[in-house]
Order: structure tokens, then C-alpha cells, then sequence
């Protein structure tokens, strides 16, 4: 399947695309190196990539995102289209959307990016989820036509988190690090059921219907991914 | 607020990829605007989500998509539809008991509702909202029994003030009940104050008592 493929990385004939995806754990780089081999692709090429792809990926992004955000920066929201923009569309793909639409959804969830970047929260969330949340509600929005009730922070009945320490702010990044580490190394089909259930926005019962596996099935490889997931995130809290 | 009752991770994940119909994203939502931790958990759901991206095949868009999308910035914005009046709060500067974004569905804080007479001093107000579910906001006088009742699909019940108890436990405010058709339970309201809840459920619930199941269709429960 192909979304077992190592990670993607810029192609080569972008050379002014943005932020290569960050891998920034050596156990990571290890993992592809070994996957390189495997397909008989030349070490160099593979400890290349590793090299080029900066540790600061993650940080590079969110930067982009809070200089859109503070300053209004047209180089850095090109630099977060060229990130996400081809990353939204094989998402919005996903659910069967023709290329045309798939085309708007991308197009409009990036002009949503722009205009609602001063929302973004690094503390909160990285770059990459933040966007993610946007391309998800542009889904449910545009091509559901449905309601997605969600809280308000700003309203005076919200309660808010307990302040979180300085440990908590520095950990996001290291947090997708460890996330796409983890995601790397779920089993397969934890990751199918995983990815009927965000790319498809299917339920629990329908993802149990498509694969013909029992609902109880569904919700365990559901709850063991995510546990490994947690596990994974928690340990640098 | 201490909450001891969380929805199950399957909930939220539903909620977080948003496979969730808008009535259950209602209370999940409400729920979530209440509880920080559940925050969390609907946080790290999305970052898988974006990880999963992340490690989607990209596609290529169209060699003009930049351009297209910064000429939508640079459009001039339509004018924003004139913001509806804010729905009334109880009062400056007290914290409406509502959060959002259950009080905009409602039309405001609980002083203002108009409530629906359920009997027995129980009142409801029905909450419009897409798909087969059906929201509303209960009013339990304090100290008194909800007729006993099973349920012929998912019932959820978010509690916003007093709080319930039954067989399964006590839930105070921001406490998230998930009954199923196995269940069937009598929820007493605790005494001091009436226990304003919100209840969504995915079929009419079974009343045990033939006289509730006769005025059933009546109150539109």
C-alpha cells in the first residue's frame, strides 16, 4: 500500500519548496537508511536526504506560520504553501473528490491558513496539526455541508488549561518528532484503520463495515495505535 | 469543576476526525470547552491526523495555485453578515453557566430559555440540529427521579449544573455519560439544585412505565 512508503521528502525539481519534512530522531534516520537499502537505493542518497532534512522542520514551519500570522510575510506563507499545499490536496483526494474540487478545498483551506494564522497557537498545537484542523473543517464544511460545533477560548465559560510549564511549550516539537516516529512503526493494520477513520471521516461502525471486522476489533487496534501513540509523546513530558 | 466522567476515546476520535454528527459533536464539544484534558486528548488525536498526512503521497496542484489563492487574499473580504445580537448572559460580568458553543445553540443562558414542561417539575427545550439525533437541554427539579428508562440507541448526558446519580455513578457538572441499549437506569437528580443536563439521543429512549410510554409521543422523548 502506498501510504507505507518512507516519508516524503521535497522533490528535487522544487528547489525553492519549503521546509523538508523534519525526521529528527536518529532512530528515525536509522529506520529510513535501512528502508533505502532494502530497495537497493544508494546509501548516499538516503544519508542525503537524512542530512538535508534540517531538525528544525518542525520549528521552520510554526516560524513560517507566526511570521504570516504577526507580520502578514508572503515569502513565508509560500514557503507553508509549498509544504502543505501538495500534502492537503493527496488528502482531500482521499475521499474521492475529483481533482478539480480537491483543487478548491486546497486552494480555500489556504486562504482560511492566511486569514485565520493570527488563531495559531504553537503552544497549542504544531503548524502541521493547526493546518490539518483547517483542512478537516474545510471537509465537514464544503464538501459534507455540515455543522461541526467547537468550543469558544474566549468564552467566558471556558475553562482553561492549567498554565503550562516551560517544559510543556518546548515539547511540541519534539512531540511531532516522536509522533511521526511512532507512526512509522505501528502495524499495519492500525495505520489502515487508522487512515480509513482521518482520511475518510468514517466512525468507528462504518470502518468496521468496510473492512468486514467486528466493531470490538475496530476499537481495540483504535485504542492499542493510540496507546502506542501516547506512550510514544508521553515519555518527553 | 472536577470531572470524573470523561467520553470514550472512540467519541473523540470521532469528534476529531470528524466523523461526528452535529448533534454528538454538540456535547462532545460542550464537553470539551469544560475540560481541559479531554482537550488534550482531541489535540494529540489531530496531530495523528496530521501525521498521517504528512506521510500521505503528495499530489501536485496546479502550476497557477499560488498565484490563484493569493489573489483570493488580496480580494476584498465580503462584508461579514451583520453579527446576530449576542444571546443574552445572565448578567455582566457572571460566567454564563452555558458554555459555548452549547448557548448559542440554545439561544442563550439557562435564565432565558423558554423551557417545555415535561411533568413531574421536568422541563426540556429541543435543540435543532442536522441528522437523525436529537439534542436538548433537561431540567431534573433537585432531588428528583428521571423515569426509569433503557435506550434503543446511544444516549449522551452532559451535566451543566447539580448533578445525577444512578447505578453507574455520580455526575456533577461537566461530567459525560455514555448509555447504551444495555443500560437501563434511573437518574436522580441531587437535591439542592435541579440538574440542568444536556441529552442527545440517537433513538426515542423505552420508558419502562406504561403511563410515561403512553404520553412518550406527546413530549417528543
Amino acid at each position: 500500500m502506498e501510504t507505507c512508503l518512507p516519508i516524503q521528502h521535497a522533490a528535487p525539481s522544487e528547489p525553492t519548496a519549503g521546509t523538508p519534512f523534519a525526521w529528527p530522531l536518529p532512530f528515525q534516520k536509522s529506520k529510513r537508511v535501512e528502508r533505502q537499502r532494502v530497495n537497493s537505493v544508494p546509501n548516499e542518497t538516503a544519508d542525503q536526504v537524512a542530512m538535508t532534512a534540517p531538525e528544525t522542520s518542525v520549528e521552520a514551519l510554526n516560524a513560517m506560520l507566526l511570521a504570516v500570522a504577526v507580520g502578514q510575510d508572503r515569502a513565508a506563507f509560500r514557503g507553508l504553501f509549498d509544504h502543505f499545499a501538495p500534502r492537503l490536496k493527496a488528502f482531500v483526494r482521499r475521499q474521492g473528490t475529483d481533482p478539480q474540487m480537491a483543487e478548491e478545498v486546497v486552494q480555500e483551506t489556504m486562504v482560511k491558513v492566511w486569514h485565520k494564522a493570527g488563531q495559531f497557537d504553537p503552544a497549542k498545537a504544531s503548524a502541521a496539526t493547526w493546518v490539518f484542523t483547517i483542512a478537516r473543517n474545510m471537509r465537514i464544511d464544503h464538501l459534507r455541508k455540515a455543522n461541526r460545533p467547537e468550543p469558544d477560548y474566549n468564552d467566558p465559560a471556558f475553562v482553561p488549561d492549567a498554565e503550562p510549564g516551560a517544559v510543556d511549550r518546548i515539547s511540541r516539537d519534539q512531540e511531532a518528532g516522536r509522533l511521526h516516529a511512532a507512526l512509522t512503526v505501528l502495524p499495519e493494520e492500525q495505520q489502515a484503520v487508522l487512515r480509513l477513520a482521518f482520511f475518510e471521516d468514517k466512525a468507528h461502525a462504518e470502518i468496521a463495515e468496510e473492512l468486514g471486522i467486528p466493531l470490538g476489533t475496530v476499537k481495540s487496534r483504535i485504542r492499542l495505535a493510540f496507546k502506542r501513540v501516547r506512550s510514544e509523546i508521553g515519555e518527553i513530558r | 469543576m472536577t470531572i470524573t466522567h470523561h467520553p470514550s476515546e472512540e467519541l473523540l476520535l470521532d469528534y476529531a476526525t470528524g466523523a461526528l454528527g452535529e448533534a454528538w459533536s454538540l456535547a462532545v464539544a460542550t464537553h470539551l470547552a469544560l475540560c481541559p484534558v479531554c482537550r488534550q486528548t482531541v489535540t494529540e488525536m489531530e496531530a495523528i491526523g496530521a501525521g498521517l498526512m504528512a506521510r500521505l503521497e503528495t499530489e501536485p496542484v496546479a502550476d497557477d495555485a499560488f498565484t490563484d489563492v493569493l489573489e483570493r487574499i488580496d480580494a476584498p473580504l465580503a462584508p461579514p453578515a451583520p453579527a446576530p445580537a449576542p444571546p443574552p448572559v445572565r448578567a455582566a460580568g457572571t460566567k454564563p453557566l452555558l458554555p459555548q458553543p452549547l448557548r448559542d445553540y440554545v439561544g442563550g443562558d439557562v435564565a432565558h430559555l423558554n423551557w417545555q414542561r415535561l411533568g413531574l417539575g421536568a422541563y426540556q427545550k429541543l435543540i435543532p440540529t442536522a441528522g437523525g439525533s436529537t439534542a436538548r437541554l433537561l431540567r431534573i427539579p433537585a432531588g428528583q427521579p428521571v423515569p426509569e428508562h433503557g435506550h434503543r440507541g446511544l444516549e449522551l448526558t452532559l451535566v451543566l449544573d447539580g448533578a445525577f446519580s444512578d447505578q453507574t455513578g455520580y455526575y456533577g457538572a461537566g461530567d459525560f455519560q455514555e448509555a447504551d441499549d444495555n443500560l437501563q437506569h434511573q437518574p436522580h437528580a441531587a437535591p439542592d439544585t435541579d440538574c440542568i443536563c444536556l441529552a442527545v439521543t440517537e433513538a426515542p429512549l423505552k420508558f419502562k412505565d406504561l403511563s410515561v410510554r403512553l404520553v412518550q409521543p406527546l413530549l417528543g422523548i
